[in-house]
């Protein structure tokens, strides 16, 4: 937003309640494979915490702490991370998006497509932050 | 006269998806073909295969990589798409 909304009340609950809410955005994805969420809704999540600072604190000192050219870079490495997790698998002898192949430690099948699921979630959650910010700074103006 | 063209297309292909839909098998029904292939098989064999407990985040992420590959790729799109009509529309204004 292009103004600040000028209120002390606002601004102090903002800024108490934006770190928990980005907090629980990162455990939406961390958790997404034993409860429901995973990438899109954690990042979903941690994007709207950023989204309420933009509108409590205004532009510039939210720009300061998220600028929104750091977003659309994070959403690109984050369909970094997903593409390049399939392509890892290629090249150690799977197929695409064929998570059995990561070359991690010495684990059973199951747990490396553990792991992949992992880092899959990981990236799709980063796309979605970056995306979100990114639409939302652009239909507002900042 | 081209409301009422548009009227009677519309009231046409509702009426064909009516008709189809006859055919089409009842929800949660257990002898649906989605039911009797796919399924049951993520259900039985998706903690042995991805240590998940989520088997929605197993499908989602493991048996279906490629369709979420996908999304992401549509989100990204609709932000650089986004960024590329927003911008385009500023400098118009000035």
């Amino acid at each position: 937003m292009r103004t600040k909304y000028e209120n002390i009340v606002v601004e102090l609950a903002a800024r108490v309640t934006v770190p928990f809410i980005f907090l629980f955005g990162m455990y939406v994805v961390a958790h997404g494979h034993y409860s429901p969420g995973g990438g899109f809704q954690g990042g979903a999540i941690m994007a709207a915490s950023v989204m309420l600072l933009r509108l409590s604190l205004g532009k510039e000192r939210s720009q300061k702490i998220f600028p929104t050219k750091v977003a659309i870079v994070l959403g690109a490495i984050g369909l970094i991370i997903y593409a390049g997790t399939g392509l890892i698998t290629l090249f150690f002898g799977g197929m695409y998006l064929d998570y059995s192949h990561l070359p991690l430690f010495e684990m059973h099948e199951a747990e490396l497509r553990y792991f992949g699921i992992l880092f899959v979630e990981i990236g799709v959650a980063m796309g979605v932050y970056g995306v979100m910010i990114t639409i939302f700074d652009y239909l507002t103006g900042d | 006269m081209k409301k009422w063209i548009a009227i009677v297309i519309i009231v046409v292909f509702w009426g064909i998806l009516l008709f189809v839909e006859a055919d089409l098998p009842d929800y949660g029904d257990i002898d649906a073909p989605a039911n009797q292939h796919v399924s049951p098989y993520y259900i039985e064999n998706s903690m042995e295969d991805t240590d998940t407990p989520n088997i929605v985040t197993a499908i989602l992420a493991d048996y279906r990589g490629y369709d979420t590959l996908g999304e992401t790729t549509v989100i990204f799109t609709a932000g650089i798409a986004c960024i590329l009509l927003l911008m385009k529309s500023r400098s118009n204004e000035d």
